[in-house]
């Protein structure tokens, strides 16, 4: 009897082992945000059922939009866990599209040098810029508001006018789509059409896997967590924490260049304007998603659906027919005081408790 | 004999104009609970810097585990290598992560995280120590104490020799205090020596073997706890010779003084400072005192009376009148004023005129909405420049820029601006000179003489003497006495702090 009482025991702690993290206010937050996705999701599809919103299509097309801001949304992530910021990323995705596009058209690259020049163009940007803050200690704010100037300066420095990519190549690979297999809609000439998806939406979903992977298994990943929940405390545990700063932006750097050549991919155009308000975007989506302002909480996953969700509430205002601009920014001002709001909840309770 | 881990000899520090530590000899031996002690400024913190080399030491020696070569220890990091571990009474833990995480972040070169055997091995040690815990638990769900318990368990961990309680119990209540005491004797057990930083001295003879005192930057002695009663060890901290009657205690104010009216009256008040409750009355005309070694609880007292710290219980009666004090707009409102201890901090707004500095409290009781006129204001400034001798070019000056007791003065001058029933002061007198210390006193003593009711707080008891009337003696949060007329000595004093009845305790 004893023994069977000793092996039900241990086997009672492997099973609490086994749940490696318990239901923390970072899970709450994510379950909002995933609730709140597919609850907006299943009313538009009640009471907007008729503006396409039912067709399975429509759920593709939400991805095959965000692809770039997913991935670009993973790196802003990164470095807001690990309490900093960048708000570069959109004019360093000008810059790469535009860059890019030159390149193309007039110096004959291809689809890899492009796509190694974007990743270059990132990679910079986040080297420069996480030097300066983490080694220099400058405000991330301010350095990389300097970035964002500096982007959109180099664009128009390039090309002044909107340009096209004209590769004929490189346009028949951005246009290629995966059929899903028996997925689909019925038009209204009763003919049955697969659903379709862009290949820089399989990239972005691998990066959310490979990220999420990261962040939660690697020791630089917590280490971000780390320095994020408290510097002065990492210090003294152990961490480098100039070199995990300079590293999350040098990552963040990287997924801004894979982003910013999925976005090209996507639009296939540059200009002086383009992926104005991305960053905000991208730390809209990662707040939504659960990442604190104040760094050492977040979660990539949460990241994804914040995407998503801010994704649908645009197009449900669209919908709703309203073609006036400022109906979609008003919605997502709401979004984010609600999600800013929840969360200063749960930090005031937290303390409390405390 | 146990092996000594740790010699510490002839060490020497200074920083600019303070000499912090001359010649001070410190040994620890294995499985031994060593307490360092002494007052405000005695030398222990710039000690356990030097040992954990956050300071170079100016010269002396440092050497472990009786090895006959010194070791030269530039940063916590290398002290942790020789084993010296470090936990301090701000937790230095990530709240954000994990119980396990906390245990192992930082100390590997392995680039992938193995939660599985992470957590396992953190539960071993968890248990092992005793430490209520689970792996999986986010730390900022943990309270306190465990999280205190986590950062010993990392430091333990580390295979450490010599571990260092920085003030580990001053955020903790007293059935976390016991556990971390368990864990102690544990540690003990294991031939782990500890080097214990405490105010409280019923903890230091709760648990300590030997005792080493400081003062002054200057060594007093190393001590077996069962050769230094603990009228001796308060002595010893605060420089006094037992018997030291050279002070004689005017008593000529306490006939004057009329017990008529009560101004402030106390009833079993605590507060989330973790003050325990209290009984205090302060009559007009009178100057109170609250005594005690530091951290003794003398501040916290006062603070819960002016609303500084949120009152968790009891009563209070501001002339005759019960309120509730929730803020310190409304003890200011009721005719408290608060001299706040911390100057730099509580009390000064350095880029401000003295003059804005003056009039800021009654400005705050006025409301900002009906500001004083510039001339008014000029007014104020100038009356108490020259009443209190305020040494300054004029009133447009920038307090920042003046001298420590000027600069206190100003403060002092905001308060009497406030014409308040019950005034505060919370150590006026330290770090400003001679000259204007005797001032203040001198000052303290005038408006009691008009009728006002001030609690005078100094570390000097010899000031406290000279000025107050009536003492409240305070030992590890609670009241432990109180001393009237003859009874002001320095002796009684320190007796009571050694070894008086708790006041609360005969209640309860």
């Amino acid at each position: 009897m004893k023994k069977d009482s000793k092996t039900v025991s241990t086997r009672h702690s492997q099973h609490k082992l086994l749940q490696k993290q318990p239901v923390t206010d970072t899970a709450f937050l994510l379950a909002i945000t995933i609730l709140l996705f597919f609850t907006i999701y299943a009313l538009s599809i009640i009471f907007l059922g008729d503006k396409g919103f039912s067709k399975i299509q429509m759920f593709f097309n939400l991805f095959n939009e965000n692809a770039a801001l997913i991935v670009i949304a993973c790196g802003l992530s990164v470095v807001m866990i690990t309490g900093s910021i960048d708000i570069s990323v959109g004019g360093s995705t000008a810059l790469i599209c535009t860059s890019c596009i030159v390149c193309l058209n007039k110096h004959g690259f291809n689809f890899f040098t492009t796509l190694l020049l974007a990743l270059l163009i990132g990679l910079i940007f986040g080297a420069v810029q996480g030097f300066l803050i983490a080694y220099l200690e400058m405000q991330p704010f301010i350095v990389t508001l300097a970035g964002m100037f500096l982007g959109r300066g180099l664009v128009a420095l390039i090309e002044v006018n909107q340009i096209q990519v004209d590769n004929a190549a490189f346009e028949a690979l951005s246009g290629s789509r995966i059929l899903i297999p028996f997925l689909g809609d019925v038009n209204k000439k009763g003919i049955f059409i697969q659903s379709k998806l862009e290949y820089g939406v399989v990239v972005a979903l691998v990066i959310v896997g490979i990220m999420f992977w990261f962040l939660k298994k690697t020791k630089l990943g917590r280490s971000f967590y780390a320095v994020g929940g408290n510097a002065q405390s990492a210090l003294m545990l152990g961490i480098n924490v100039k070199r995990t700063k300079f590293l999350a932006h040098l990552l963040c750097g990287l997924l801004a260049g894979i982003g910013g050549f999925l976005y090209l991919f996507h639009t296939r155009s540059g200009s002086v304007q383009q992926a104005t308000g991305l960053e905000m975007d991208a730390i809209a989506a990662s707040i939504i998603g659960g990442t604190l302002l104040t760094g050492g909480v977040g979660n990539i996953i949460g990241t994804l659906f914040g995407v998503l969700a801010s994704g649908i509430v645009l197009l449900v205002v669209t919908a709703i027919g309203s073609q006036d601009p400022w109906w979609p920014q008003i919605t997502r001002a709401a979004m984010l005081c609600f999600f800013i709001l929840l969360q200063s909840i749960i930090c005031s309770r937290k303390k409390k408790q405390d | 004999m146990q092996k000594k881990v740790l010699k510490m000899r002839g060490i020497y520090k200074s920083f600019p104009g303070v000499k912090a530590l001359q010649n001070v000899d410190f040994t620890l031996h294995e499985g031994e609970i060593h307490a360092l002690m002494g007052e405000n400024g005695a030398g222990k913190s710039t000690l356990i810097k030097v040992l954990t080399g956050v300071y170079t030491k100016d010269a002396g020696e440092v050497y472990i585990d009786e090895a006959d070569r010194p070791v030269h220890i530039k940063s916590p990091q290398e002290a942790q290598k020789h084993g010296i571990s470090t936990v301090y009474q701000e937790i230095t833990l990530c709240p954000n992560l994990t119980v396990a995480e906390n245990l192992f972040i930082g100390r590997t070169d392995e680039l992938f995280v193995n939660w599985k055997k992470n957590n396992q091995l953190a539960e071993t040690i968890l248990k092992s120590l005793g430490i209520p815990a689970k792996p999986a638990q986010q730390l900022s769900s943990c309270s306190i104490a465990v999280q205190q318990m986590v950062a010993i368990a990392r430091a333990v961990d580390m295979e450490c020799k010599v571990l260092i309680l920085d003030e580990p119990t001053s955020s903790l209540d007293d059935q976390e205090v016991l556990k971390l005491f368990d864990l102690m004797r544990e540690l003990k057990a294991r031939n782990v020596g500890i080097i214990f930083v405490t105010h409280f001295l019923e903890q230091v003879y709760a648990l300590c073997d030997k005792i080493t005192v400081l003062r002054n930057g200057e060594l007093v002695g190393e001590y077996l706890i069962k050769d230094l009663p603990k009228i001796e060890l308060v002595a010893k901290m605060m420089g006094k010779e037992l018997g030291d009657l050279a002070n004689i205690h005017n008593n000529a104010r306490e006939e004057a003084l009329s017990k008529s009216e009560a101004v402030i009256e106390a009833t079993a008040l605590s507060s989330s400072s973790g003050i325990r409750p209290f009984d205090f009355t302060a009559y007009k005309g009178e100057v109170t005192g609250f005594a005690g070694l530091l951290g003794s609880g003398r501040s916290e007292c006062v603070r819960a009376i002016f609303g500084a710290d949120r009152v968790t219980k009891g009563r209070l009666k501001i002339k005759g009148e019960t309120v509730a004090i929730s803020s310190p707009i409304k003890a200011m409102r009721k005719g408290v004023g608060y001299l706040s201890e911390d100057r730099k901090r509580d009390g000064i707004i350095g880029d401000l005129s003295i003059r804005d500095n003056i009039i800021l409290a009654l400005q705050v009781m006025n409301g900002f909405f009906k500001p004083f006129t510039k001339a008014q204001a000029q007014a104020f400034a100038e009356e108490y420049i020259r009443l209190l001798g305020i040494k300054t070019a004029s009133a447009d000056t920038p307090i920042s820029s003046l001298s420590g007791g000027n600069q206190q003065k100003v403060i002092l001058a905001r308060w009497l601006l406030t014409h308040p029933d019950y005034l505060i002061l919370d150590e006026p007198t330290r770090g400003i000179d001679i000259g204007t210390k005797v001032e203040i006193q001198k000052l303290v003593l005038k408006l009691a003489s008009e009728g006002m009711s001030i609690t005078f707080i100094s570390s000097e008891i010899e000031e406290m003497l000279r000025t107050c009337s009536r003492l409240i003696i305070m030992r590890d949060l609670y009241v432990v006495g109180e001393l009237t007329g003859d009874d002001l000595s320095q002796d009684r004093i320190m007796y009571t702090i050694a070894g008086g009845e708790n006041q609360n305790v005969k209640k309860q």
